[in-house]
This record gives structure tokens, C-alpha cells and sequence, in this order.
């Protein structure tokens, strides 16, 4: 951990800076979902304070910085809140397909024979289709046992996103199967399992993190469009980016542009910021891209007296 | 170059052989995915409206009381004759839903693909050949703010940047109503239709302009990214040294030798960008209220009708993997290096 922090901050020029503005941008998206309840000065679906309703699509005043929106909600606070929502969902379905794409594609790369093949072609015919329609029949067939909630949400991402993990996984162990420490491990007598834990697992994920903020990007991204198709997360369930956009759609051409303009703010910002982060961590961390930040070698000066002990 | 020439007609076949076991793959996905779905279909998106009898009547109608294996065979043999069921909610072949509203899909995404190129493409050189350039930085922070900018979002904010400069331009559907009634249909397409006739044209034309750009401006982000790459590679190719070396002046040297090597990945990646320009209609056309594909898509998710959603993800996704052979197809006509 700590060399990958220390090789984190030894990237040099350009890639620094991506993964820093990225880094920054992403922390703060973060501290404004864990701290929701105090950032927010109103609960997500909250519509009046003391009895007194909030005014409909009103404009930004003192008591709601960014105007109201047409369900009476102040956009701030969904802003906010929607931010604990996509932390919620995204870490949900990425956690999710890595659990399972990583030892899949682990196990199917060392395996190979005629399981990887059928897995292989299994995972591309979902991969070549589009995520996005993959996603909707996802969401529209747990809406039924699993309801608008962010669970729903996160499985039908994890649907897509695991052929993606299990495709890069698999790759690395195919190479890394025909290695020569593997097959020293081989000769030794240990089990495929022992082999696949202690000795391909370390090399394999390592690839993981730059598909991981990659696909978490994405995974926003699909996720808004299913709010917006309203198929996503329900207005009663938490506070959804995509969803208030579907809702602002209607207002937008009488001029009414604040209920629309900050959420898609928010996830124009912070999928920007994801894509920094992966791009910045893969030129960072990939060895064929890497360019480290030296430090400069000082030498001694030469003296007249070292000059003569040196001779 | 003769072996290469004689192993073109085994490429095509190769891969129109690979689309088979491809499609069966996907038609079964789709088929097990919608059927392990708790509860069937028909009371899904009829229960409550009608008795438990008219309920049993309306499965066997529509074959849901037989084994799933039969419904799973039947299914394969209709898809591959190109029938993919009749929708439950209003009773219509799902091939006619395709015939009434693919074509106003089908021209959103040519005219998105035209956008795309005409942006793009230009982009992409003028980044490429000035790399490392101001203008170079703005480029890709455009093709990382294309692809991080959720199209419905851009959509609408286009909607209220015209809405407010040109209150009378359309932002909405695919033509007046006048108009569609003006067209007589002939293909189904009321583009096509519109210039048969002569009527109305303009109008269609003008309805068109800002969908078809919006969901472009997404598709563009990939293709300047693309071509800039391509050529700066093309630029450092011994080709261009040996060219610069005979004294040829720069700008033909990007332009006669550069530039047209460094087109040809864009058509694959045209193939590739299908899908995401499929799932970016369905968006772009909720946003514009466009009467296609995706909004009938969306209108039968929200009737939970299962058997309409089934049939048009099953065109939807056999559109999909035939685009991609025929755009792999084009490219080996196209480049001889790329055929094995």
C-alpha cells in the first residue's frame, strides 16, 4: 500500500496534475455524501419548513441557494443528497462486480479449456451489447422483487460491469498462468487454488484500480440516464441527479433553468473528475506510461583533497 | 499481396460465420432474462385490468401456458425469420412498431453520425497536427467533457439556449402535426417520405436539426480523440519523413499522406460506437420527445409490457451485431492490413 502511494506521488508532469485535480474534486464529492445531513440545510424530499411550503420552481434566494424545483424541492439539498446517493450506488456496483468479476475471471483464465471459452464468449456477447439497454432490462426486472431503491439500482449496474472486470482479469491471468514463478509453485506441489491465492491474485489485481474509477465514471453516467428514463431510483426512495433532470425536462423550454442546470452539473463535474482520477492512476501506474519524478542527483563536489584520497 | 488479396472473401465469411453463435447467445440472454422475471407477463402488464378467465385466455393466446423450451425454440425460429412477437398492452406485431417508428431513429442516428464526423473529424486533425498545442488542450478537454456530459443534460440545455434565441425554432418531435398529416406515408420514414412528396421538407429538415446534433456532439468527443491519435502515429510513419525529406510542403504531407491513413480506424470505430449511439437515441429522443424506437421503448417499460420489451431489445441488439459485421466488413474493403 504504501509503495503504490509513494508511486502515486513520484508520477511526473501532466499525469500528476490529472490525478490530483481529480482527486481533489472526487474527495470533495465525497465529503458532501458523508456529511449530507449536516451540508444540507433540507432533507431530500422535504417540501416545507414549520408548516410553510417552499414555492414552487422559486428562484435562488437566502433560504434556498439554488432556487426550489417543480416538486417543491430545494435543489441544493437534492444536490447534496444526490451525492450520497451516487457514492451509495457506485461503490455498491463496483464492489459487487469486482466480487465477482475478479475470481471469474481468475479462476476462468487458469482453468482455460473449453469452460473459458464458452465463459470468454459468453461475456463478450454481453459486452457488445449496449450497456445502457442491458442496464434498463436489468432495473425493469428487479423493480419487481427490489423496488426503486438503490440496491436495484447498483445490481443492474453490476450486471454490466462485470464482463468488464472479468475481461481484463482473465487476460493478466492467461499471461501471467505460463509465468515462471507459477510454474515453480507448479513443481512444488501446490494447488491450483493455492496458486491462484497466494500467487496469481497479487499480479492479477493490480489492474483493477484504473477499470475500477473507469467504470465508476460510467456507472454514474448510466445511472442518471436510468434516472432520467425514469427507471432509476424513486423520487420517495433518495435523491436521484438523473431523475430531477426527467423532472426539469418540461420546464426548460418556458426558460426555467435552474432545476436543470445543477444536477447535470453535478454529474457533468464528477464524472470528469472519475475519468481524471482513472486516467491519471493508469499513466501513473502503467509501467509502459509511467515517467517518474527523479530526484536530482547531487554530486560531491571535487575537491582538491577527495581528488587526491580518490587517486 | 496475392495471398492477401484471395484471403479477403475467407475474412467476410469468417466473421458472418461468427455472428451466428453470437446472435443465439444473445437472443437466449435476452429470452431467459425476461422470462426468469417473477410473475409472467401478461399479468404483469394486464393484472387488475381483467378477470382470472380473460388472464388464462390471453396466455394461451400468446403461447405463455406451453413448456418454456418450446417458447424458448419458438422464439429462436421467429426471431431469425425476423417476427418478434406481438406486444401485450395494445395487441400490434412488434415488427410494426419497428416499420412505424425505426425510421425516425433510423435518421436521428445518420444525421448524428453526419454531426459527429463534421465536428469531430476536423477536431481531431487540427489537435493532432498542432499536438501538444493550446488549441490541442481544448480538444481533449472537449472529448472528456462530451463523454462525461450526460446527452439528455446537454440536450436540454441546448433546448433552452435556442428556446431563448430563436423562440420559433422547434425543440420538439419530428415535425408539425400539420405536416405528418401533409406526408403521405410511402417507407415509413418521414424524412424520405417528406422529400418524395415535396411537402413539408424544410420542416422535417428543421426538426431535425437540434436532436441530431446533440446526440453528434456525444459520438464526437470518440472520433476527434481518434483521429488525433491516428495522427500523430501517421505523422511520425517513415512515409511522412521520406515526403518531408523530398521537400514536399507540410500541409500537403498532413493532408495527402497523413490524414487519409489516419480515417480509416474511424470507421471501425463508427461500427463500435453503434451501440452507444443506440442507447444515446433512446435518450435523445425522451429529451426531444422524438417519436422513435426508444420512446416506444420506454412506453412499454412503463406498461411493464415484457413481451414488447423483449421483441424490440431483440431487434435492437441483431441491428446492433449486423452493423458492427457489415462496418468490419467495409474496413478489410477498405485496408488491406487489416484482413487475417
Amino acid at each position: 500500500m504504501r509503495s503504490l502511494l509513494s508511486r502515486l506521488w513520484d508520477t511526473k508532469g501532466l499525469a500528476r496534475w490529472i490525478l490530483l485535480v481529480g482527486l481533489v474534486i472526487t474527495v470533495a464529492f465525497i465529503v458532501l455524501a458523508v456529511f449530507a445531513p449536516w451540508i444540507a440545510p433540507y432533507g431530500f424530499d422535504q417540501t416545507k419548513v414549520d408548516g410553510v411550503k417552499f414555492p414552487k420552481v422559486g428562484h435562488a434566494s437566502g433560504d434556498h441557494l439554488l432556487g426550489t424545483n417543480d416538486q417543491f424541492f430545494d435543489i441544493w439539498s437534492r444536490v447534496v443528497w444526490g451525492a450520497r446517493t451516487a457514492l451509495e450506488v457506485v461503490v455498491l456496483s463496483v464492489v459487487f462486480s469486482g466480487v465477482i468479476g475478479v475470481p471469474l475471471g481468475l479462476v476462468t483464465g487458469y482453468v482455460g479449456g473449453w469452460w473459458d471459452r464458452v465463459v470468454v464468449f459468453v461475456m463478450d456477447a454481453i459486452y457488445s451489447f449496449p450497456s445502457l439497454l442491458l442496464a434498463i432490462i436489468f432495473s425493469f426486472l428487479l423493480r419487481g422483487p427490489l423496488g426503486g431503491g438503490i440496491v436495484a439500482a447498483a445490481l443492474s449496474l453490476t450486471c454490466v460491469y462485470i464482463p468488464q472486470y472479468f475481461r481484463v482479469v482473465r487476460n493478466t491471468t492467461v499471461t501471467a498462468r505460463e509465468a515462471t514463478y507459477v510454474e515453480a509453485a507448479r513443481a512444488l506441489g501446490a494447488k491450483p487454488a493455492t496458486i491462484m491465492r497466494k500467487y496469481l491474485f497479487g499480479n492479477v489485481v493490480q489492474s483493477v484500480p484504473v477499470i475500477t474509477t473507469l467504470n465508476a465514471a460510467d456507472a454514474l453516467g448510466t445511472l442518471a440516464a436510468l434516472g432520467f428514463l425514469g427507471l432509476g431510483i424513486q423520487p420517495t426512495e433518495a435523491s436521484e441527479w438523473g431523475y430531477d433532470l426527467s423532472r426539469a425536462l418540461d420546464d426548460a423550454q418556458a426558460g426555467i433553468w435552474w432545476p436543470a442546470v445543477w444536477p447535470g452539473l453535478a454529474i457533468v463535474v464528477l464524472i470528469t473528475a472519475l475519468t481524471l482520477v482513472g486516467e491519471g492512476l493508469n499513466e501513473s501506474l502503467n509501467p509502459a506510461l509511467r515517467r517518474r519524478r527523479l530526484r536530482s542527483v547531487v554530486f560531491p563536489r571535487r575537491t582538491p583533497a577527495t581528488a587526491k584520497e580518490a587517486s | 499481396m496475392s495471398s492477401s488479396r484471395g484471403s479477403l472473401p475467407r475474412y467476410i465469411a469468417i466473421r458472418i460465420v461468427l455472428v451466428i453463435p453470437m446472435m443465439w447467445v444473445l437472443l437466449t440472454l435476452v429470452f431467459f432474462l425476461l422470462r426468469v422475471a417473477p410473475g409472467d407477463p401478461v399479468s404483469a402488464s394486464l393484472g387488475g385490468k381483467l378477470s382470472a378467465q380473460a388472464l388464462d385466455s390471453r396466455r394461451a393466446q400468446l403461447g405463455l401456458d406451453r413448456p418454456l423450451i418450446v417458447q424458448y425454440l419458438d422464439y429462436l425460429g421467429d426471431a431469425v425469420r425476423f417476427d418478434f412477437g406481438r406486444t401485450i398492452s395494445d395487441g400490434q406485431p412488434v415488427l410494426d412498431v419497428v416499420k412505424n417508428q425505426g425510421g425516425a431513429t433510423l435518421t436521428l442516428t445518420i444525421g448524428a453520425f453526419l454531426f459527429a464526423l463534421l465536428i469531430g473529424v476536423p477536431l481531431g486533425r487540427i489537435a493532432g497536427r498542432y499536438r501538444d498545442s493550446a488549441a490541442d488542450a481544448g480538444i481533449r478537454i472537449f472529448g472528456i467533457v462530451t463523454y462525461a456530459a450526460p446527452i439528455f443534460w446537454v440536450g436540454i440545455l441546448l433546448v433552452m439556449l435556442v428556446a431563448k434565441l430563436f423562440p420559433s425554432w422547434p425543440t420538439s418531435g419530428i415535425a408539425n402535426p400539420f405536416t405528418v398529416f401533409d406526408v403521405p406515408t410511402h417507407t415509413h420514414i418521414l424524412l424520405v417520405d417528406a422529400i418524395i412528396s415535396g411537402n413539408g421538407v424544410g420542416d422535417v429538415l428543421k426538426h431535425h436539426l437540434l436532436p441530431c446534433f446533440t446526440l453528434g456532439l456525444m459520438l464526437s468527443g470518440v472520433i476527434a480523440r481518434l483521429v488525433r491519435v491516428n495522427l500523430i502515429q501517421a505523422l511520425k510513419g517513415d512515409y511522412v519523413e521520406a515526403a518531408m525529406a523530398r521537400g514536399i510542403p507540410t500541409r500537403r504531407v498532413v493532408n495527402k499522406h497523413a490524414f487519409k491513413n489516419a480515417l480509416v480506424p474511424v470507421i471501425t470505430v463508427i461500427g463500435l460506437q453503434i451501440a452507444l449511439a443506440m442507447a444515446g437515441a433512446v435518450l435523445t429522443e425522451r429529451t426531444f420527445n422524438w417519436p422513435g424506437l426508444g420512446n416506444a421503448l420506454e412506453n412499454y417499460l412503463v406498461n411493464r409490457d415484457y413481451a414488447a420489451v423483449q421483441g424490440l431489445v431483440t431487434f435492437l441488439g441483431i441491428v446492433v451485431v449486423i452493423v458492427s459485421v457489415v462496418v468490419d466488413i467495409i474496413t478489410a474493403l477498405v485496408d488491406p492490413r487489416v484482413r487475417y
